[in-house]
């Protein structure tokens, strides 16, 4: 059935997926088709643009629709569409025929109502907005009005063709839409989680809004197990925690993940101060050699992370960069220092970095379980680096890029385990494992390097001083 | 769930515990979350890891999984070895080298030192 989906006007790239993932936790692909196919249908309303918020989208039932909409961070509404038009007039005749049996039941004398009017891209005074549902006298609302809790919450909303739009997409001629609400984001969500107000951060702490939607993107949900390899100050686990997941965190810095900031100010913390449950465990421990014990695999229902890809935060891994170039021999730390040794770390080129984290989730992941990351984009013309990481073991679902800066984006990937982890592919991972330990320099210092794309002066700016 | 994985070592699962302070959390039981995780502990190692760590409870043979949905007193039990036991200060050792992985505020040191890389 066809429901109006109102988004909020951000993260456009973010807002579809979003509902898919959420879609398809709550049940609506019963008839089990591949992961790359659970893609629901949509359809722009007549002239509006493709960035606009008002989308129709067909769901399977009210009940997965509410679902969606209540979970979702993007989602401003979903609503049962009872008419739309391009004038008051047209709009009237739509709802008018509309079928009885779709209204009558929510406009009873036993129920609450509340009618919004909502005018996207102007404002519009509160006579003229009372004047609007006083046209509305057509329908026979027979219940109680009640504003603060009402049983049934009714919406009315007009697109302007106007030429300030207040930075929303041009409508090329003006609709208007009634509807019945049938769930919409928790707006409480984001003031109470927000990192301002949290006991632990850290530079690279993941900001509430986009946490929660990675957290949907991995369909965290009661019973499942979340495990973040670079957890940090624990921002992503926190949100994955909301949503009822058990999780699990590791790092390579063991200052950030013990000690934090003092015995009340550290990962254990952030949860707490939610009354959200502890995490089952948290480790330290070096992604590029991870000490799980042989033969375990498909543990984990959802892996969801921000590695350390060199812009804000250099990744590490064990080894020593003196070490690893082969400057100087393996020492042997003294045994009167190897209690409190903080081991040398080298510096975690990208490649190897995601080469690690898809074998990790390759193996641990299970079948159907989501891995769920940031993968950084340069913006840059002469950039040849368009496709994403892949690996025989996933499917890539979904895509949603998030533009930083002129120079570069992140996009959030999520890709699904869809076939097992196999003896060849373990062994073609430790293979290239080793290949990467013996070209550390050169993965470095010729790879590309994100940070100095990033960083580096443009090189326009360059060109035009040599010409001075 | 951990081993050992120093270079050279084929033996490192279990780790041994070498128990100094266990602690006691309160965590909400999740009888999904138990259902799920069960199938994918090595229940011998669980066990003797509940037992070093004082708790006697858990059997050595590993249960039916039946017995998860029927009998809530053991659900209860396993719960409790499961998420409720802390090691908080301690160490794993590895079986083989008798190597030390120290635990301290709940949080155990996996790192590997430059010469076990």
């Amino acid at each position: 059935m066809w429901y109006l989906c109102v988004f909020y006007h951000r993260l456009l790239d973010y807002r579809k997926p979003e509902v898919e993932s959420l879609a398809d936790l709550f049940g609506a692909f019963e008839d089990k088709r591949r992961p790359g196919n659970r893609v629901l249908q949509w359809r722009l309303p007549q002239h509006h643009h493709p960035d606009s918020p008002f989308y129709f989208v067909d769901l399977p039932s009210e009940d997965v629709a509410k679902n969606v909409a209540n979970r979702s961070i993007l989602v401003k509404g979903i609503y049962e569409l009872w008419g739309e038009g391009g004038s008051y007039e047209e709009l009237e005749e739509a709802v008018k025929s509309y079928p009885d049996e779709r209204k009558l039941p929510y406009l009873g004398s036993e129920s609450t109502f509340k009618i919004t009017v909502d005018s996207f891209g102007k404002v519009m005074s509160l006579l003229e907005q009372n004047e609007r549902i006083r046209g509305l006298s057509y329908i026979s609302f027979k219940g109680r009005v009640n504003l603060k809790n009402p049983d049934h919450n009714f919406w009315l909303m007009e697109t302007d063709d106007i030429a300030t739009n207040n930075g929303l997409p041009p409508v090329a001629q003006r609709r208007i839409f009634f509807g019945r609400e049938v769930g919409g984001a928790d707006r409480k969500l984001l003031p109470t989680y927000q990192l301002k107000s949290r006991n632990y951060l850290g530079p690279t702490a993941m900001d509430a809004e986009m946490a929660f939607l990675m957290a949907n993107q991995a369909q965290a949900a009661p019973g499942k197990l979340v495990y973040d390899p670079f957890v940090g100050t624990g921002s992503i686990l926190v949100s994955a925690a909301h949503f009822g997941a058990m999780t699990m965190g590791a790092d390579i810095d063991i200052r950030v993940v013990r000690d934090g900031r003092g015995p009340d100010r550290n990962v254990w913390s952030n949860f707490k101060q939610y009354g959200l449950p502890m995490p089952i465990a948290l480790l330290r421990a070096d992604n590029n050699l991870p000490p799980w014990r042989p033969g375990l695999k498909e543990v984990f229902d959802a892996i969801i992370c921000d590695p350390p890809y060199g812009v804000r935060a250099g990744g590490r891994k064990s080894g020593g960069r003196k070490l690893l170039k082969g400057v100087i021999g393996p020492y042997t730390v003294p045994d009167d220092k190897r209690a409190d040794h903080i081991p040398s770390t080298a510096p975690y080129s990208l490649a190897e970095c995601v080469h690690d984290l898809l074998d990790l989730a390759a193996r641990m992941l299970v079948i159907g379980g989501r891995l769920v990351f940031f993968y950084p984009v340069s913006r840059e013309e002469d950039s040849c680096e368009d496709h994403f990481p892949e690996h025989p073991c996933f499917e890539l679902v979904a895509t949603s890029e998030q533009i930083l800066s002129s120079r570069y984006s992140r996009v959030l990937l999520t890709m699904v385990k869809t076939s097992s982890y196999t003896e060849e592919l373990a062994l073609a991972a430790w293979m290239k494992h080793l290949e990467f330990k013996a070209n550390h320099s050169k993965w470095l210092e010729e790879g590309k390097n994100l940070h100095s794309s990033v960083f580096s002066p443009a090189e326009t700016e360059q060109r035009i001083k040599a010409q001075i | 769930m951990l081993s050992s994985n120093i270079k050279g070592v084929t033996n490192g699962f279990p780790l041994k515990i070498q128990v100094e302070k266990v602690v006691e959390k309160q965590v909400e039981i999740n009888h999904d979350f138990l259902r799920n995780i069960f199938p994918k502990i090595d229940w011998k190692a669980f066990s003797d890891a509940s037992r070093i760590m004082g708790y006697d409870e858990m059997p050595e043979e590993p249960p039916e999984p039946s017995v998860l949905e029927s009998n809530v007193e053991f659900l209860g039990k396993f719960h409790h070895a499961l998420l409720e036991l802390h090691l908080e200060e301690g160490a794993l050792l590895c079986p083989e080298t008798g190597r030390k992985f120290p635990v301290n505020k709940g949080i155990p040191n996996m790192l590997l030192l430059e010469d076990e890389v």
